[in-house]
């Protein structure tokens, strides 16, 4: 048997990895990143002449769960027709035996990475209100997501907000009343730097009532358990409010320079998106993003009561013009009638 | 159709020690004894600096161990990994190791893989791990899983070998070996068509189809000593998932 040598064995190991895209449209430009189930690859569509971004399966296995997951995802792409959802072109199989699918290129920068360079609240709040129009959409159509997170979120070079890796997605319902599709039966817990990080992809299986997916951290605690009979839309309203708490914490971000301090209203939203018991969270992904959208506008929120001294204070903050101008008037016409009755 | 170009997966070794059908066991056996006593020998000589005579009798008396005290059978694919499973039960043999001399005697009809341990300390000779780092377990287990792909790997060349010979596509495999095995950075598509007086179109496509034979034939063994699917798909992550176009 040939010795194989250091340098022989990482030839093999990358020419043998690379996807053999003969007999397809698709011609390799290079690799992207790493997700949960294959490997990104950014492609050539020869006969569009456009770039697109190829998800390719690890492993030769086209009747196999991981196979079927790939499928899945596409399908599942393929009816979420949204500018905030990566649209999914075309769905196949490789010479070599590799499942994949081709979808938009999206040029930009994870969300994890994109804020770092937003230090304006509001801005990031507006990110934030756009991701949950996408995963209202999915809603609508049947869809929860179960694996939102930043690294899952990206933001183009035009601004343009996009949830991708439906991977995990969970079919509710048929939008015809047909049945929900089957789960997958496995659960793999990613760890956040697993997610981020290509060669650190190590995944931890948990046993539970089915195979459990997900990422601590952003995963809710019913999808946690791995009870994935129960699972409804209000598990995305945790993990959406679990990216709320990423993007307005201070704290959670030591590489930004933040200019604002921690605030007890969106505190309050996080924790009522957060909650442990579903019943006790928002209803809905709109509920929640109109939460946000008044206290970005200066409106009183569901998710807390406030104080006297607090209404006061948010009422200075949206009327500061007008209550400045009425209280230098005021001072003035009180000069006026001072200086006339001296 | 594509999918059809792949063999149906072969029983995995941790299913087959299991089976009642004797053949099924001792292929399951061969097959596993064929993939780890290279990573088993290299690693207690390195790990435990035992002298090459020593290295060679616990290697034996490891898998006759394994065999005597059915610890594939054992083996449970959700707890670890198989290759960090037998790393762990090798470095326990080593530890009880006049124990295990012992049981090495009784178990002599063990293995039935030729082990040609000079060639293995000849390539123990080229081995490049930093001696500084051998008390880290990180390095321990880096080594032994980067001589685990190689002995993987040369086995999947040795059957491609086969499989090209088969087909008569020899010069496939020589151009394979020539681009991909030789490790030479200086040698170019152009420079073999050139050699081997054919058109690079058609290097092109035999390395393509060689690399493809080779990963379908990889993979075909790994999955032959990955305890579930769920561990072979991190397997195959672990080693093709270092790629790059």
């Amino acid at each position: 048997m040939k010795f194989l040598s250091d340098k022989a064995v990482d030839r093999l190991r990358q020419n043998a990895s690379v996807p053999d895209l003969s007999g397809t449209r698709y011609q390799l430009l290079e690799r992207v990143a790493r997700g949960g189930m294959g490997v990104v690859y950014a492609a050539l569509d020869e006969m569009l002449g456009r770039r697109v971004a190829l998800k390719v399966l690890d492993v030769p296995v086209a009747d196999g769960d991981l196979a079927r997951r790939l499928n899945r995802e596409a399908r599942v792409l393929a009816r979420l027709e949204h500018p905030g959802i990566v649209p999914v072109h075309d769905v196949g199989t490789l010479s070599d035996g590799r499942v994949f699918y081709a979808m938009k290129f999206v040029e930009g920068q994870r969300l994890d990475k994109h804020v770092e360079a937003v230090t304006a609240l509001p801005d990031r709040l507006r990110l934030f209100l756009r991701i949950c129009d996408a995963v209202a959409f999915a809603h609508a159509r049947g869809v929860m997501h179960r694996d939102l997170k930043p690294a899952n979120v990206m933001v183009g070079a035009f601004g343009e907000v996009l949830v991708m890796d439906w991977g995990l997605a969970k079919i509710l319902r048929e939008p015809s009343g047909g049945g929900a599709e089957e789960d997958p039966e496995a659960t793999i817990l990613h760890t956040p730097e697993a997610s981020s990080n290509a060669d650190a992809t190590e995944a931890t299986q948990i046993t539970g009532q089915g195979t459990v997916l997900g990422t601590p951290g952003y995963m809710s605690p019913e999808q946690a358990r791995g009870d994935v009979a129960h699972l409804d839309e209000r598990s995305d309203i945790f993990s959406l409010g679990a990216l709320l708490r990423f993007l307005v914490t201070p704290a959670g971000n030591p590489k930004s320079n933040l200019r604002w301090r921690r605030d007890k209203t969106l505190d309050a939203i996080c924790a009522k998106a957060t909650a442990s018991d579903p019943a006790n969270r928002y209803a809905s992904v709109s509920a929640l993003s109109a939460d946000v959208s008044r206290y970005l506008d200066g409106l009183p929120v569901s998710a807390r009561k406030e104080t006297v001294l607090e209404k006061a204070a948010r009422f200075y903050r949206r009327y500061t013009v007008a209550i400045l101008l009425i209280a230098a008037y005021l001072i003035v016409r009180t000069l006026i009638l001072l200086f006339f009755h001296r | 159709m594509a999918g059809d170009q792949f063999p149906a997966t072969r029983w995995s070794v941790i299913d087959a020690v299991k089976s009642s059908d004797a053949k099924e066991q001792a292929r399951a056996l061969d097959t596993l004894f064929a993939a780890y006593w290279k990573p088993v020998y290299k690693y207690v000589r390195l790990r435990w600096n035992r002298p090459s005579e020593d290295a060679q009798d616990l290697t034996q008396g490891f898998f006759a161990e394994a065999l005597e005290r059915e610890l594939l059978a054992k083996y449970d694919p959700v707890k670890s990994r198989l290759r960090t499973y037998l790393r762990l039960c090798l470095d326990s043999f080593v530890m009880n190791e006049e124990k295990a001399a012992r049981r090495k005697k009784r178990g002599g009809n063990v293995t039935h893989v030729g082990l040609d341990f000079q060639a293995a300390e000849g390539e123990l000779a080229g081995a490049t791990i930093d001696a500084a780092s051998i008390p880290s377990s990180d390095s321990l287990e880096e080594f032994f899983e980067k001589e685990w792909v190689r002995s993987l790997f040369a086995l999947a060349v040795e059957d491609l070998r086969k499989f090209c010979a088969e087909r008569e596509r020899q010069r496939t495999f020589r151009l394979f070996e020539d681009y991909d095995l030789s490790g030479d950075s200086e040698i170019s598509y152009e420079k073999l068509a050139s050699e081997y007086a054919i058109p690079v179109t058609d290097v092109t496509n035999a390395l393509s189809w060689a690399r493809r034979e080779f990963r379908r034939i990889a993979l075909g063994r790994l999955r032959e000593l990955c305890g579930s699917d769920e561990e072979f798909h991190r397997e195959a992550r672990a080693v093709f998932g270092s790629d790059a176009v």
